[in-house]
């Protein structure tokens, strides 16, 4: 090093300006993140926290009315019934994609021949854009000539009008949303590759069968991923909006399908009432909040920590 | 044994055969639908492969075709798409990158606070954001126009920060200080050294961030106002019964060429695609 030669005192100057440098270097790479987490991020979560206490409306000014948006909501059956369908669809399609998604990848990172082939047929439809994805499969789980309810008739099983019965929408968009569980498996497939052989190795020494490996080395080592997809599972179905926006206009059939954002996105935009709106926005932070610290907490003795 | 994992193998291709059915259907589904007249698209039972090939629906779906289906300029979305794609994935690409550098090899006061700070902002929904935003779009004149939409991508976004920072820290530090002897200054090392070493994880940022834009609906749906400045997200919509029935040879059509450039970019790309999710490294 360079600074041994010089004399003490300079190069402890030599030090600090070097270090003065880097942290202004740093400040000023950081900077458009800083300009954009205010004017994207935090000023609009605080404009929308004010907001959530007035009557707003695009063409009005914000009049400060204190509580009564929330007082409202809780009186409010729409509220209640769009909050109730997020929940039953998120209650249904998150433990079935977490389940088929980790059953796909546990096959798909075994070893046969063609995998490459395999993963991409299944990642595929998790590429597809949300309204080509939408309009196909309002053809396909039409109850008339749709190809779904067609193959069923096959078998001689009598399938359900999915899109037409407020009993049978929701389980229609969480089935739906299955063929999009390719993002999530190649996240599972990135954990499975870290599993350690040599755990494997000890079982086979113990004699495990596949099933009793799976069970006890397979999914605690890969317990962190699940956790992360089930989490961003929670963060994301309670967000549902393009699917049910494109295929159930106004929540149809008898707004069993009008979910949590159709109703704040109506609110901000056809109904102008934009403080009602934003404070629908922060119940929704709340519950993500309160729902994901419990799925941390809860999951948290389950989940094996050595790898993190 | 032997035979038991032979046993055992043809079980799995078996199961990975259905599940990859399951998978393609619906896909060819739409690739057959589109190329039939439009009396077979409802028949039953379902008919796999037209009885004629009619490739003139492609062509009815993407020109002017005012008596079958009004007014859609399905040509100027797509430009519109790509050009908005483009402008986001720079946007994406170079904020992000200057901004990782920052979290991943300075020193500076504060920094793992706001490292901190950046990866909880992942939690914040966008429903609380829409009304903010739209206010501030508004304000800015900006409402109708593209700008809502590229704009922000070129101040970071906490994801990209994240799996850029992880990219960048693997990068031994002693090249750094070496360039740094050599009286490289920090954005020559940036550009020079860094960078790159580091045309992997940029190309994966850069390939989320297209499909992301391409896929988007939300966004364009609440900016975008005028029918001719619409994405071919918004634009597809207008093939649902627009004058009572629905075409759907013609909206199959109109979807494949949508999908089409996705599907064929991802398997140009499925190595960078595939080593992308491995740095990112999300193993808790």
């Amino acid at each position: 090093m360079g600074a041994l030669q010089e004399d003490p005192q300079t190069s402890g100057g030599s030090e600090l300006t070097a270090k003065r440098k880097e942290a202004f270097a740093g400040l000023a790479f950081a900077s458009p993140w800083f300009i954009g987490f205010t004017v994207f991020l935090a000023g609009p979560l605080l404009m929308s926290m004010y907001y959530s206490f007035c009557d707003y409306s695009v063409l009005r000014k914000p009049v400060w009315v204190g509580g009564d948006n929330y007082a409202e909501i809780m009186h409010d059956e729409v509220f209640w019934q769009a909050l109730k369908n997020t929940f039953v669809y998120a209650a249904i399609s998150l433990p079935m994609g977490l389940v088929v998604s980790i059953a796909v990848a546990l096959l798909l990172n075994t070893n046969v021949k063609g995998m490459a082939f395999y993963r991409t047929i299944i990642y595929l439809p998790s590429l597809v854009p949300t309204v080509a994805l939408a309009v196909l499969w309002l053809w396909m789980f039409n109850g008339e000539y749709g190809l779904i309810n067609e193959t069923a008739k096959r078998f001689a099983v009598s399938p359900p009008n999915w899109l037409g019965d407020p009993l049978w929408s929701k389980p229609a968009l969480a089935l739906m949303s299955l063929w999009g569980v390719g993002g999530a498996v190649v996240i599972y497939l990135a954990g499975l590759q870290d599993v350690p052989q040599s755990l494997y190795e000890a079982a086979d020494l113990d004699g495990a069968s596949p099933w009793r490996k799976t069970w006890h080395v397979t999914l605690p080592m890969i317990s962190p991923v699940i956790q992360f997809n089930m989490i961003m599972g929670i963060i994301g179905s309670l967000q549902v909006f393009s699917e049910p926006y494109i295929m159930f206009p106004g929540g149809a059939p008898e707004r069993s399908t009008y979910m949590y954002t159709m109703y704040l996105f109506d609110n901000a935009f056809t109904f102008q009432k934009m403080g009602y709106a934003s404070a629908m926005g922060w119940i929704l932070f709340i519950l993500i909040f309160i729902l994901t610290m419990l799925a941390l907490k809860g999951s948290d003795k389950r989940v094996h920590t050595g790898a993190m | 044994m032997e035979r038991q994992r032979k046993r055992g193998s043809l079980l799995i291709h078996g199961i990975l055969w259905v599940i990859s059915g399951l998978f393609l259907a619906p896909f060819l589904w739409m690739l057959s639908t589109s190329l039939k007249p439009l009396d077979q698209t409802m028949t039953n039972p379902p008919q796999w492969i037209p009885s004629s090939i009619h490739f003139e629906n492609y062509w009815n779906a993407v020109s002017y075709n005012k008596d079958v289906l009004g007014y859609i300029p399905f040509v100027v979305y797509g430009v519109n798409t790509l050009a908005l794609c483009i402008l986001v994935v720079s946007g994406t690409v170079i904020s992000n990158a200057v901004v990782a550098y920052a979290f991943a090899r300075l020193r500076w006061p504060g920094r793992d606070v706001a490292f901190a700070l950046t990866l909880a902002t992942m939690m914040i929904p966008f429903p609380v954001l829409m009304v903010p935003l739209f206010a501030l779009f508004r304000n800015l004149d900006w409402i109708g126009s593209f700008r809502p939409l590229w704009v922000p991508a070129f101040f970071g976004g906490a994801f990209n920060i994240f799996l850029l920072r992880q990219f960048f820290r693997t990068i031994p530090f002693e090249l750094s200080e070496a360039a740094k002897l050599d009286g490289c200054s920090e954005w020559g090392i940036f550009t020079r050294v860094v960078l790159p070493l580091c045309k992997p994880a940029l190309a994966v940022v850069a390939l989320f961030s297209f499909l992301g834009t391409w896929k988007d609906f939300l966004g364009p749906l609440i900016y975008l106002m005028d029918q001719k400045s619409f994405t071919l997200s918004l634009g597809l919509q207008f093939y649902q019964s627009q004058h009572g029935g629905t075409q759907w040879n013609l909206l199959m059509a109109a979807s494949t060429i949508m999908v089409a450039p996705i599907i064929i970019l991802f398997f140009f790309t499925q190595k960078t695609f595939i080593k992308g999710i491995s740095v990112t490294g999300i193993k808790g």
